[in-house]
């Protein structure tokens, strides 16, 4: 059904969106992303967890681009194998937010009343607390590890994608076409998915773009804590943990794989605002 | 009342309240009527009088938010109980529903083919191919030009009055036995809103279909309806045929109605408004709702809600401008 919404748009909005350099940009980062995450062999000098004696603590040079750390592992390799881990935690801690979020947010938009007074009140609760602690509080119970990553930041983030879901639902509700399915005597399943939801959906998809960029963010912040990627797998938040304590001798430690958070996050955000965009005209 | 038998929908006592804070709100008060195959039947009133809530009553969409209570009989069925799944299959299949704003009451992201073709999924048997030739067969039917290109073509790259064309095929679809029609003509520019009440009123009779057509604007009905109910405060005041009602009316709210629509007159003349506004359903009058701005009010107006008397011609007033006929010739 979204498929159908991208190729069915008017030829004349894709072409605004493409003009965009920025978008552009954010594309090229984005795909260059996805291809260091799906082979990272490929693009990798070194393997990421061999120890290399003779080279520990080396600056960034021409052999070791971003230098090496204290075990003499290559960083230019770790963060470049890090990517499959950190896109994996892109998609993984936001695709079922956004599934249960589109799901949840589109029925108690729809059917309101008792349903959605239960839904506000847990949106409530869930939204009083800081995100992050919440994510932490829940990966403490479970335990740490990726895994249980996804599950704490699933059990959180679907409110935001729901509640979002749920308002353009309701927005929608107000336009006349609901109303005639109605007196069409469609099923409400067939009103709420198959023409509601992909004239709400836009929104939802563009925060879920923003939202990958800070899925990295969290993951490597609860990498960093050591509550997310175990060490030694290569994750950019444990490889600034790891970085940490030899920041005035060795920078490109925890600067590296900084810069890549940075980078992908730019990508994710700058496709976010070209779909905006693309998706806005009608008519 | 005249042929409660033959009638293809017959509404007795109809009333639809909602609670809103604690208060009960009664938008439609014991509505009655009958409406013969092949009648096409104005409601007429105010905004925020009970004309489209009467019509969403009918089709069961005003339940889910209120409580609809009285008797909808449609082919022996009373369609108020009936439950919401068999009511489905009813709904746009035997009774079909247009709406006043043709720009929002298509999908944007669906081609009207798509839309028409939907309709025929649900109500037909018909196969794809089937479909596909009825489809453009509805777009020639309500005039829409080179139909067979035009399925592919989005709502946005229609015209409003276009736009109402097609919601008006896809109504048709599944040939409706009656078409309630919702202020269909109030978006659209005046030119238009002749050609749509035309197409509508040519479609009725070559189908045989029913409409009951709510609008406000006194023109329209006039043109269209074979035969008129006023309504003024969710309950009808009148009724009768669309000649009786307009050349003789009953009550002093058609009256009213009647005397604000500009005809003949001079250039810069003040224009005939009726005095004070619609009541608030928050607090109805004890008595006719009319009463307050009624310049002919008496006593009995104040206490006590008129019931709607006589028989072809039908007025609900103590005091009408004329006795109505076979209603004991109290005024």
């Amino acid at each position: 059904m979204v498929k159908k919404l991208f190729f069915r748009l008017p030829r004349k909005s894709h072409m605004v969106a493409l003009k965009r350099p920025s978008f552009l940009l954010g594309l090229f980062i984005l795909i260059s992303s996805i291809s260091l995450a799906l082979f990272p062999d490929l693009f990798a000098p070194y393997d990421p967890n061999v120890f290399d004696y003779t080279a520990i603590k080396q600056p960034p040079s021409a052999l070791h681009w971003f230098g090496t750390d204290n075990l003499g592992r290559d960083t230019f390799s770790r963060v470049i194998w890090a990517y499959s881990v950190n896109m994996q935690m892109a998609l993984f801690a936001t695709i079922f937010c956004l599934a249960i979020g589109i799901f949840v947010g589109a029925l108690v938009g729809y059917y309101g009343g008792v349903a959605d007074m239960i839904f506000g009140r847990c949106v409530d609760a869930i939204i009083t607390f800081p995100f992050l602690v919440l994510v932490i509080a829940v990966v403490a119970v479970l335990g740490p590890g990726l895994t249980n990553m996804y599950i704490a930041i699933t059990l959180v983030g679907w409110v935001y994608y729901a509640r979002l879901m749920r308002a353009e639902i309701m927005g929608q509700l107000g336009n006349d076409y609901a109303a005639a399915g109605k007196v069409m005597g469609y099923s409400d399943r067939r009103i709420i998915f198959r023409h509601l939801l992909p004239n709400a959906i836009t929104p939802v998809i563009v925060y879920w773009m923003t939202d990958m960029a800070l899925a990295i963010l969290l993951g490597s912040s609860l990498g960093y804590l050591g509550l997310g990627a175990q060490p030694p797998q290569a994750e950019w938040g444990v490889l600034i943990a790891e970085g940490r304590n030899f920041i005035t001798t060795a920078w490109w430690l925890s600067l590296m794989p900084g810069i890549a958070i940075v980078l992908t996050g730019l990508g994710f955000s700058l496709v976010g605002d070209g779909i905006t965009d693309l998706m806005r005209p009608r008519g | 009342m005249t042929q409660s038998n033959s009638a293809l929908l017959s509404v007795k006592n109809l009333s639809t309240s909602f609670h809103v804070g604690g208060q009960k709100l009664r938008a439609v008060d014991e509505v009655s009527f009958d409406l013969a195959a092949g009648e096409v039947l104005g409601i007429v009133g105010e905004s925020g009088s009970g004309k489209s809530i009467t019509l969403r009553s009918i089709m069961g969409l005003a339940r889910r938010y209120g409580e609809v209570t009285g008797e909808v009989m449609w082919q022996g069925e009373n369609l108020v109980t009936k439950p919401e799944a068999q009511m489905r299959k009813i709904r746009g299949k035997d009774i079909a529903m247009i709406f006043q704003e043709p720009m929002s009451s298509l999908n944007p992201l669906l081609t009207v083919g798509v839309q028409i073709k939907e309709n025929l999924v649900a109500h037909t048997e018909l196969d794809k191919k089937a479909r596909h030739l009825r489809a453009i067969e509805l777009l020639d039917l309500v005039g829409i030009p080179d139909a067979l290109r035009r399925l592919n073509d989005y709502p946005h790259q229609f015209s409003g009055g276009m736009r109402q064309r097609v919601m008006i095929a896809i109504a048709l679809a599944s040939s409706p036995k009656l078409l309630l029609a919702d202020e269909p003509t109030t978006a659209l520019d005046v030119t238009i809103q002749n050609q749509i009440l035309k197409l509508i009123l040519d479609l009725s009779h070559e189908l045989g279909m029913s409409v009951i057509l709510v609008t406000h604007d006194l023109g329209v009905a006039a043109q269209t309806c074979d035969r008129l109910a006023v309504m003024y405060g969710g309950k009808l005041v009148e009724k009768g045929s669309t000649r009786d009602v307009l050349r003789n009316p009953l009550h002093r709210y058609t009256m009213g109605l009647l005397q604000s629509v500009p005809e003949n007159v001079e250039p810069r003349t003040p224009l005939f408004s009726l005095p004070g506004t619609p009541p608030s359903l928050m607090n109805l009058p004890k008595g006719c709702a009319f009463a307050p701005r009624c310049a002919h009010a008496v006593d009995a107006c104040v206490e006590t809600k008129p019931p709607l008397e006589g028989t072809q011609h039908q007025v609900a007033c103590f005091n009408p401008t004329q006795p109505p006929v076979g209603a004991g010739g109290q005024s």
